[in-house]
């Protein structure tokens, strides 16, 4: 099978909106309490356990006001997961935008689509986050959250839909005819958010430079293809980058095995180089 | 230095195409979010929801109160919804609040977008309700309805029925009269209207509220006299059976053929 990362995350994505569903709309329980009350901005597990989106949470800290204890300890709780996790291993295995956005990636593939209309650079969401911030503090409203499409499709999904699915349609034609990977790629600020969880996420693609051909077969499949910079990866000995989803197309991609998961403690960077030989002596 | 110049003014260039951006994409946004907050004063709140100026900016919209709600009242604005978007509230004529004593909804507020603070019920200020329609209101036009008195949860305390004169005739009315500081605003009034359109709607405090004018003094209320010190027992004239007189005299005055 060669995608096996990728069915287990679309089962992952389905299990996540399922499970608040089946809380919201059949009355799913655990040890007597609501099993998962919410959706993906907070939420509270069997009763116990709270879970807030740290970035929605950071957003709401902006507007001024002091939140309750359960707000925070839930974000710090998520960006510890995360941070264990692979930061952006939210975007791959979790947000529901995901499977949109890969179905238009797929459909781009299917109908032969090259190209894109314009020209976004990949380092722009990093300003839309920082615009979200300061548009928090100035408007007094968590600005990402009141506008945010991933918002509006799991309320949709878990409480009903609206005109939501507008937006929706929206960014799969975006990404379809405009830019390739639009919006996750270039214009997510939550994106952007746990891209930089992920400069420090333990877990990793590690990298096995003495195996690896430089085929190119990874970067073709890959969402954020210029985290696959093979130099950066054989000094580091793992795909370092926070822009990694850690989505593992790449790894059953690789006809040398060169890529898998890992722990960001286990990857060694290759030993450098031996000296180039003296010309005229190959063998 | 030619290279040093060219790569100034790249730098240059390249900080005004970012403040551009920046301020463009920025005006856009918070048009966008001034919109959606302004989207309509009409909406009711989950009881124990902050000021809605407050109450926006810290809900962070999941739902967890639409969940805990026995009576599936409480709802998350859809887009296109006329009220700011993922934001729960409730209309009254599809399913009014029916005041849990627990207060399940505010219990699973994560961000305290729902006052903790509220442990009971009957002060819960999600709205007032208001009688609009006079013209329509079946007590208004004379028959024994009431029906939003018996049914409100609070009832003699919330809305009482009071007796209005009916014009000319010996007959007087019996109208509902709702008491703002009683009414949470649960809208079971509006529902129980038994007219096709309710002629008590709940409003948002903010709305139903005039505001007295702080200099205002009502002088025929004993808590309001100018006189504090005014005792009627103490400066009662003695000789008050000649002062009677005097007054019948006066008004008689002329009676007397």
């Amino acid at each position: 099978m060669r995608t096996p990362y990728l069915i287990a995350r679309r089962l992952v994505q389905f299990m996540v909106l399922m499970l608040f569903f089946g809380t919201a709309h059949w009355g799913w329980e655990l040890a007597g309490a609501p099993l998962l009350r919410g959706d993906l901005s907070a939420s509270d597990f069997a009763g116990v356990v709270p879970m807030a989106d740290p970035f929605a949470t950071l957003q709401l800290f902006l507007t001024g006001h002091l939140l309750a204890t359960r707000v925070v300890v839930g974000a710090a709780l998520v960006l510890l997961f995360y941070g264990l996790l692979g930061g952006r291993v939210f975007c791959s295995w979790v947000c529901p935008i995901n499977p949109v956005t890969d179905l238009a990636a797929w459909t781009r593939r299917r109908l032969g689509i090259e190209g894109r209309m314009m020209h976004l650079s990949r380092t722009l969401r990093f300003w839309l986050l920082g615009l979200g911030l300061g548009l928090s503090a100035l408007s007094g409203v968590a600005a990402f959250e009141w506008i945010s499409p991933i918002g509006m499709l799991h309320r949709a999904v878990i409480f009903g839909a609206g005109a939501g699915w507008i937006a929706i349609v929206g960014i799969f034609l975006f990404d379809l005819l405009f830019v390739p990977h639009g919006w996750c790629g270039h214009l997510c600020p939550l994106g952007a958010f746990y891209s930089l969880v992920g400069r420090v996420a333990q877990v990793r693609i590690g990298f096995d430079a003495k195996t690896c051909t430089h085929c190119g077969e990874c970067t073709i499949i890959c969402p954020e293809p210029h985290v696959l910079n093979l130099k950066r990866a054989a000094e580091a000995g793992m795909v370092a980058s926070g822009d990694c989803t850690n989505c593992g197309r790449c790894i059953p991609v690789c006809p040398e095995g060169t890529l898998s998961f890992a722990w960001r403690g286990q990857c060694e960077p290759a030993p450098p180089a031996p000296p180039a030989a003296p010309a005229g002596r190959n063998q | 230095m030619a290279g040093a110049e060219r790569s100034r003014r790249d730098f240059f260039q390249r900080l005004a195409r970012g403040a551009g951006g920046a301020v463009l994409g920025g005006s856009v946004w918070a048009y966008l979010l001034q919109e959606q907050a302004h989207a309509t004063p009409f909406a009711l709140r989950p009881p124990g929801a902050l000021d809605e100026e407050d109450f926006l900016a810290t809900c962070i919209k999941c739902g967890q109160c639409v969940v805990d709600c026995p009576y599936d009242t409480l709802d998350l604005a859809k887009v296109g919804d006329p009220v700011p978007i993922g934001t729960p509230h409730f209309v009254p004529r599809t399913t009014p609040c029916f005041m849990c004593p627990d207060i399940p909804c505010v219990k699973a507020c994560p961000t305290g977008a729902l006052d903790p603070g509220l442990t009971d019920i009957a002060q819960a200020e999600m709205g007032i309700a208001v009688l609009v329609d006079h013209e329509n209101c079946l007590s208004w036009r004379g028959l024994r309805c009431e029906i939003c008195h018996r049914d409100c949860p609070l009832t003699n305390t919330a809305i009482t029925v009071e007796p209005h004169p009916r014009k000319l005739s010996k007959h007087a009315v019996f109208v509902p009269v709702v008491h703002s500081d009683a009414c949470t605003g649960c809208g079971v009034c509006e529902k129980s209207c038994p007219l096709p359109e309710p002629a008590i709607k709940v409003l948002p405090p903010a709305l139903a509220k005039g505001k007295l004018g702080e200099h205002y003094r009502f002088g025929w209320t004993t808590e309001n006299a100018i006189t504090q010190e005014f005792d009627p027992a103490e400066v009662a004239p003695e000789d008050i059976g000649s002062r009677l007189q005097e007054s019948m005299d006066y008004l008689n005055e002329g009676l007397t053929p």
